[in-house]
């Protein structure tokens, strides 16, 4: 989301530019010729890598499809993401299959240097070899680009390739299993899909906690809910029906889905088969409600009473005043998962910084809510997060003034609308 | 020196309201279509959130959405005789500029003309005689009929989610609805807006005296919709900030919230802003367009070739870019003859202050078209024998919002400053409501448009100028239609009004309405029209112009909605007729 945000700001402030539109990136490029026919592994290839959502970390805002170059804002440092088009320089132009099958099974560089696991082959090692023969086929098809990501930018020791070895040891363990796992959906969501990234939390190293998998996970600062069965900050109280909804078309009765999960639905999700994410979803759905429950909140009345006060002067007009907005366009705030879950990174972010909701084929509309950093200061914004969250049958722990603080720092700088008038 | 582009299968000047729907239409017949908009691209989170759209100082009385005149602006004169200036400072119009034109800031009022409007010379001479029309007076046909045009109306209004009521459908009056309008094929996509109390008092008092109330059918959503291209807008809040304003919620249908979440995506549409087309060039024989060529905002020159050229800007603009490019020929009104820039009009506006002493209006709740209104002084709706004019107007009362620096009605008799001035604005302004008139100008020989032979542009064109005033017809009329309003406003029942008729010439300072029309207008006759009934040039038959620069005459309604439909009308026949024998006229003369 935020890359793309990116794009757009810089296509709406220069100059003479040819415009282009949030989540499509592609709109300025004239219509391919005749594009060449496709062999069925090639198809099959192109459709694990939207499933594997390979653009959106290999895509670097502007940047040609698959060249890599993005940063990724890892706790250790910053990792910029390949090249994986078929450039022989720069790319992955001399990796035969087997090398592509260590990467993703293993691990290991063709040159037997070791991945950071930035690049998610924790997950990715449940791909089967047919998938990454057909992924491989598919990445030789794309145009290849000379193009060399930036350095790394990690710190003494994270520098050292050569200590991803016992991070190995500690956080990964090779699918040695030969079958693609018991269903459809888990062999999406546990392999290629690699939701677990961002929605299971991570130990001190970044490596996935041992028995917490989905259970909520914090990255660049953002907080990506549970997917856990239970109702207040996980999928408990979505139908199996509606997670498909959310995932293809970005969203449903009970969310929006934006910031990098806008992304995940735009190049990923809303692009599978509808067989795909009914598979997800019915996976999603057997998991059981596992989070340990939050202490109810000791709220402070007068902070009550003033993120009330400033929730209805500025927050009414979209989410109502009960809360319960206008679903599918404005999300409601009852039982959603984002402004319950005891992490409140994301819903002092959305405040702070506003977000917009994913375009999709499906819901092409990228409804967007402002940023509030100029307008709220610190304590504003903890009270009226504080009240959201403890409102309409809502609870989850208050936020104070140091947490609004904190994030601040860290992204008010990219306010989502222009900052001043023009006069 | 300019650099030739690759060609594209047509090419827009101007993207605003007719550029979008010309654009999503082309594209969808699977044309590679190029915009051209001079101004910037704005939407809705990044240039007019809720945090800050409502900012009257920043947008209504420092202009940030209009159009910059110090760039470009017209030159101003009420008759031939006078010498033009130019107008620097906006008042009586708001012209737009950027993405979405002034469709964003507009108030979101759509209307349908009268059938009878747009056969205004046959009509009127058939039911009042050859006296009705003075020599002077240039109204015309329109050569499209309400049938014709019924199915875009139509299109239109489910586009924007129009709230309303239909009171005649398929020739079946409805109750509380408009018994005037002419047969609509269904009703509105979305109920009326919920009426506020002074709107409510005044369609009670009229009535009682026996008018056609209805509520006003508005481009602002009453409920959540999801339009047939599938663009969500959502729930209006009522905040008073339609007119001048953006809107920040999504609630007030413009280009950004109805056409280009689905235009923006397609991979055979293209949009250049900050780019400001100078030229429609023209092949040696003049019969062609080529192209057009336009300036970026860095003074590079560009030379862009395509097939099919739709001049979609406001309507001054359109006429101006026809001048400077030579085609059509110019209107003189000493012989009458030439179509460019001819049969120019406008509209003619009066208003009545209702006071009360007993009653909170709560005049800051508002919506751009939220209100009731009458229309049976409207067109040819009631018998002008004997009245000493033709056309007419509604008379309404619009709830737009009370903005707080904008909104100070006071009675006669209180001073225009001081103690006595405040006490009055604080006694009264939760208590003060608005009727106001809304009337047709007739087209007139010596109202017109032509270049400025003194004044020039930044880039050292010349500047349009305007030749206009109101005529004896449009007095007459909007004093009949301003004691039609003082006659509800007393019935309302207040402490007392305040008359507020338009006397004297036309005058460029006070806000009016942006509803300029004509200069390349539309009909049958080539001799007397610069495009057939389909917007086709009749010069140039790969050039079509859209908007209200089409108008003969104007009615005594808010354009928007025939503007709409007379684009989709001629979008329809571009792409199930033109593209079969492009360079063909569609209508031979």
């Amino acid at each position: 989301m935020a890359r793309r945000l990116i794009t757009f700001m810089l296509a709406a402030l220069s100059a003479a530019a040819v415009v282009t539109y949030p989540a499509s990136p592609g709109a300025q490029q004239a219509p391919a010729a005749d594009p060449p026919v496709e062999t069925q592994q090639v198809a099959y290839g192109r459709a694990l890598a939207v499933i594997g959502d390979c653009e959106g970390c290999h895509d670097r805002p502007g940047g040609p499809p698959l060249a890599g170059g993005l940063p990724l804002n890892t706790p250790f440092g910053v990792i910029y993401s390949a090249n994986i088009t078929p450039d022989r320089e720069t790319g992955i132009g001399t990796w035969t299959a087997d090398d592509f099958w260590n990467a993703l099974h293993r691990g290991v560089r063709a040159n037997g240097a070791k991945l950071y696991p930035a690049f998610p082959y924790p997950y990715f090692t449940h791909v089967t070899r047919e998938e990454s023969d057909a992924l491989y086929a598919y990445f030789r098809t794309v145009a290849p680009v000379s193009y060399r990501p930036p350095a790394n930018k990690l710190p003494f020791p994270f520098n050292i390739r050569f200590l991803v070895t016992f991070w190995n040891m500690l956080n990964f363990k090779e699918d040695t299993a030969p079958t693609t796992g018991p269903t459809r959906g888990e062999h999406i969501v546990r392999g290629l899909g690699h939701c677990g990234a961002c929605h299971t939390p991570k130990t001190l190293l970044g490596g996935d906690k041992t028995g917490h998998e989905l259970e909520g996970g914090k990255l660049d600062n953002w907080f990506a809910p549970a997917l856990t069965g239970d109702v207040r900050a996980g999928l408990g109280a979505w139908p199996a029906a509606a997670i498909a909804e959310y995932l293809k078309t970005g969203r449903n009765a009970h969310a929006n889905a934006s910031g990098p999960m806008g992304d995940v639905v735009a190049h990923s999700t809303s692009q599978m088969s509808g067989a795909d994410v009914a598979a997800i979803a019915t996976y999603l759905k057997s998991q059981t409600a596992r989070l340990e429950p939050t202490p109810p909140a000791t709220l402070d009345p007068k902070v009550m009473a003033s993120g009330q006060a400033i929730y209805v002067d500025q927050c009414a007009a979209c989410h109502a005043v009960d809360g319960k907005a206008a679903p599918t366009y404005f999300p409601p705030l009852p039982g959603a998962a984002v402004t319950q879950s005891r992490d409140p990174t994301t819903v002092i972010r959305f405040i702070l910084s506003g977000t917009q909701t994913v375009a999709t084929d499906a819901r092409p509309t990228p409804l967007s809510m402002p940023s509030f950093a100029w307008k709220l200061d610190d304590a504003q914004v903890a009270a009226v997060a504080t009240y959201v969250r403890n409102s309409w049958g809502n609870s989850a722990p208050a936020v104070s003034p140091g947490d609004v603080a904190r994030l601040r720092r860290k992204v008010a700088a990219k306010p989502v609308q222009k900052p001043s008038a023009r006069i | 020196m300019a650099t030739r582009l690759p060609a594209v299968d047509a090419v827009l000047i101007g993207f605003g309201w007719t550029g979008a729907i010309m654009a999503q239409e082309l594209t969808e017949a699977g044309l590679n279509v190029l915009a051209l908009e001079r101004g910037e691209w704005r939407d809705t989170p990044t240039d007019f959130a809720p945090t800050f759209a409502q900012d009257e100082l920043r947008y209504y009385w420092r202009h940030e959405l209009f159009q910059r005149l110090n760039h470009d602006t017209l030159t101003i004169r009420n008759k031939a005789s006078e010498t033009a200036l130019p107008m620097r400072r906006l008042g009586s119009f708001l012209l737009g500029s950027g993405v979405g034109g002034a469709g964003v800031h507009w108030n979101g009022q759509v209307w349908r003309f009268l059938p009878s409007d747009l056969k205004a010379r046959s009509h009127n001479l058939e039911r009042y005689g050859k006296k009705a029309v003075p020599d002077d007076m240039t109204i015309q046909d329109y050569g499209v009929s309400y049938e014709d045009l019924e199915p875009y109306y139509d299109k239109f209004e489910y586009l924007c989610g129009v709230s309303g009521k239909a009171g005649n459908l398929k020739g079946v009056i409805q109750a509380g609805g408009d018994p005037f309008e002419g047969p609509r094929a269904r009703e509105y996509p979305n109920p009326p807006l919920d009426m506020p109390y002074a709107p409510t008092l005044f369609g009670q008092a009229a009535a009682g005296l026996g008018r056609h109330p209805f509520p006003h059918p508005a481009a602002n959503m009453s409920r959540p919709y999801t339009n047939p291209l599938g663009v969500q807008l959502g729930a209006c809040t009522y905040c008073g900030f339609c007119e001048k304003y953006a809107c920040g919620n999504y609630s007030k249908a413009s280009a950004q919230t109805t056409i280009l979440p689905v235009l923006m995506r397609k991979k055979n549409f293209t949009l250049k802003t900050n780019s400001e087309v100078v030229k429609i060039n023209l092949s040696a024989d003049g019969k062609t367009a080529t192209g057009v060529t336009y300036i970026d905002d860095k003074g590079q020159e560009f030379e862009q070739p395509a097939e099919l050229v739709v001049l979609s800007a406001y309507i001054l603009h359109n006429v101006r870019l026809l001048l400077l490019s030579g085609i059509g020929k110019p209107y003189d009104p000493a012989t009458g003859e030439g179509v460019v820039g001819r049969n120019y009009a406008y509209q003619i506006t009066s208003s009545v202050n209702v006071f009360f002493d007993d009653k909170i209006l709560n005049p800051f709740v508002g919506a751009g078209a939220l209100g009731t209104i009458v229309n049976d002084f409207n067109g040819d709706n009631f018998d002008h024998s004997g009245l000493g004019f033709i056309g007419g107007g509604y008379v309404g009362l619009l709830q737009t919002g009370a903005r707080p620096i904008e909104t100070h009605n006071t009675p006669d008799g209180v001073p225009k400053w001081g103690a006595a001035w405040k006490a009055a604005l604080a006694r009264d302004y939760l208590k003060t409501t608005t009727i106001s008139t809304h009337g047709a100008v007739m087209s007139h020989r010596g109202n017109y448009l032509d270049l400025d032979p003194t004044y020039k542009d930044a880039l050292g064109r010349p500047l349009l100028r305007m030749t206009f005033d109101f005529t004896d017809n449009e007095h007459k009329m909007s004093d009949y239609l301003t004691d039609r309003a003082a006659e509800i406003g007393r019935a309302m029942g207040g402490r007392e009004i305040k008359v507020n008729y338009r006397k004297g010439s036309w005058d460029v300072v006070p806000y009016q309405t942006t509803h300029n029309t004509g200069g390349a207008i539309m009909g049958d006759d080539p001799r007397t029209s610069f495009t057939n009934r389909y917007l086709q040039s009749w010069d140039v038959p790969n050039l079509f112009v859209l908007g209200a620069t089409a108008f003969p005459q104007n009615a005594g309604y808010n354009p928007t909605g025939t503007v709409a439909a007379l684009a989709y009308h001629a979008a329809d026949a571009i792409k199930t007729r033109y593209l079969k024998a492009p360079q063909q006229s569609l209508v031979q003369a």
